[in-house]
């Protein structure tokens, strides 16, 4: 389970910022690179916690 | 037990070593106070400051520049100033006033500080509050506005006001753990912000970003009605702009938690993620905006709602220690309440003040006089821990010679502060430049007082 929610929370963080980078070099959207960082943003606060507060 | 005195008791449960040194058991570890100094300083107020640089005019190679050295000044001060005192002797700032300066110059400086930190708690709420209102169509704050602009804002201020500081209620290491499942995804929203609206800009290719940052960001040329700021503004403002946390010694109450004085270098990590690459990227937002500088609208056109809740969740994150110090700083003033009582009445405080948006307009002059007004009194700590041994002379005066007031400390306090305003007022030197000349002063006031009153004790 922590190895999925640490690989889901980093899918999450890759959404995050590759969008951005795509729409610089022309290859999506603005609103789709919008969409993609809401997704990212849902996917690292869903599963990070669980990875996040287990190391503490 | 009935429930409200079992909530009580619970959150008198949260007591913290408040009024003792931190116990061994209670250190953390490094990669806490990363996490903690890069979720304070990667912050919603990073979204105004960035764009203040690019309505002063201040030309992209004096950014950079005045950035880099500013930010390692700051880190080299937490690392070589603050943090070996704190490790030293693991009290919070207000403890250790009172032990050099005594219960009535500690009363004074403990609600000045109190209010300060409530006002910078405030201009977090209120810059949240610009994110909140996007979906609710919220008249949003100018650089003109200084009383409450709608209802709908009012509510807003409210509400987020209600939340940040129930966080800061539950305590240090809860907010601490907050702020690090925070910290990746914050800092690369800023980063995807900034690299997003680069298009608009006419900057397709890395190759063209010096280009256009000359010429339609940081172009040197201010905004009208708006001074121009150099090199030295930024190296200065990057330098003092947290002056009261390293010099003033505000967070002995964070790094007393450090294992070792070296942890002060983890500041960098707040420094350099939020103070240089956050700051170029409001910059590079506002320039795209043309001239808007509410954090929300701006940080919901460079990456949508992910943006907006970004903000919301940085002002959050800077907010709650905030918050915490200022219920430190009231709880000494009121012996007997505790934290969470004095963290309840300073955030209703905090939201009173975040209504009146002139606090976030205002935030680059704001945090300046911050600094400078709760500088002298880090200085008097450190001459008194570190160099009045070394002269012969006793630390904790008031402490020490069982002396309800420290006569010394609060002159170099008040004429450094006067000094400071005169230059302010009547020389108009501005308030950036004032932070150095006014470390000197304390520094040699302060030394020239003890020197005078424990020789004659002797």
């Amino acid at each position: 389970m922590k190895i999925i929610a640490i690989l889901l929370s980093l899918i999450g963080l890759l959404l995050t910022l590759a969008p951005a980078f795509l729409h610089f070099f022309g290859q999506i959207s603005w609103n789709t690179h919008a969409q993609l960082m809401l997704a990212g943003m849902i996917l690292w606060f869903v599963f990070a916690p669980i990875w996040y507060f287990k190391k503490t | 037990m009935p429930k409200q005195s079992r909530l009580i008791s619970r959150l008198d449960a949260l007591y913290e070593f408040d009024r003792e040194p931190v116990s061994q058991e209670k250190l953390q570890g490094f990669g806490n106070f990363l996490g903690l100094y890069a979720g304070e300083h990667v912050a919603g107020t990073e979204f105004v400051i960035g764009p203040l640089f690019v309505a002063h005019g201040v030309s992209a190679p004096d950014l950079f520049l005045g950035l880099i050295v500013g930010n390692i000044l700051a880190v080299l001060s937490w690392a070589f100033y603050c943090a070996p005192i704190a490790v030293k002797t693991r009290l919070t700032l207000y403890w250790q006033l009172r032990k050099i300066c005594g219960p009535y110059i500690n009363f004074v400086y403990s609600i000045v500080n109190a209010v300060m930190f409530c006002f910078l708690a405030g201009a977090m709420i209120a810059v949240s509050a610009t994110a909140v209102g996007l979906p609710l169509k919220m008249p949003m704050p100018t650089l003109q506005d200084t009383y409450p602009t709608s209802i709908s804002w009012v509510l807003v201020v409210i509400l987020v006001g209600a939340v940040v500081t129930l966080l800061a209620i539950y305590g240090f290491e809860k907010i601490s753990q907050f702020a690090r499942v925070c910290i990746p995804w914050m800092f690369l929203v800023f980063v995807a912000c900034g690299v997003a609206v680069l298009p608009k800009l006419g900057c397709h290719s890395f190759g063209d970003f010096w280009r256009v940052a000359n010429e339609k960001i940081w172009t040197g040329v201010p905004m009208a009605g708006q001074s121009k700021f150099t090199f030295w503004h930024v190296m200065f403002f990057a330098w003092f702009c947290n002056m009261a946390m390293h010099i003033g010694l505000a967070d002995l109450s964070l790094l007393r938690y450090a294992k070792k004085w070296t942890y002060g270098f983890a500041s960098a990590a707040g420094m350099f993620l939020g103070h240089f690459i956050a700051w170029i990227a409001s910059g590079i937002l506002c320039a795209a905006a043309v001239g808007e500088v509410a954090p929300g609208p701006i940080a919901y056109l460079g990456a949508g709602v992910a943006g907006a809740v970004c903000v919301v969740i940085a002002g959050w994150t800077t907010a709650n220690p905030t918050l915490y110090r200022a219920g430190l700083a009231l709880q000494v003033v009121t012996p007997n309440w505790k934290r969470w009582k004095m963290t309840l009445i300073a955030g209703a405080i905090t939201t009173l003040a975040a209504l009146f948006p002139a606090l976030v307009m205002k935030l680059l002059e704001f945090v300046s006089i911050y600094g400078l007004v709760l500088m002298p009194m880090g200085v008097v700590i450190f001459i008194d821990l570190m160099i009045l041994p070394k002269l012969g002379l006793k630390s904790n005066y008031a402490e020490t010679f069982n002396k309800p007031i420290n006569v010394a400390a609060g002159v170099a306090w008040l004429v450094t502060l006067s000094v400071c305003l005169f230059l302010n007022l009547r020389l108009n030197i501005q308030v950036f430049f004032l932070g150095a000349f006014g470390i000197v002063l304390t520094f040699s006031l302060y030394l020239l007082g003890s020197l005078l009153t424990q020789k004659r004790r002797v």
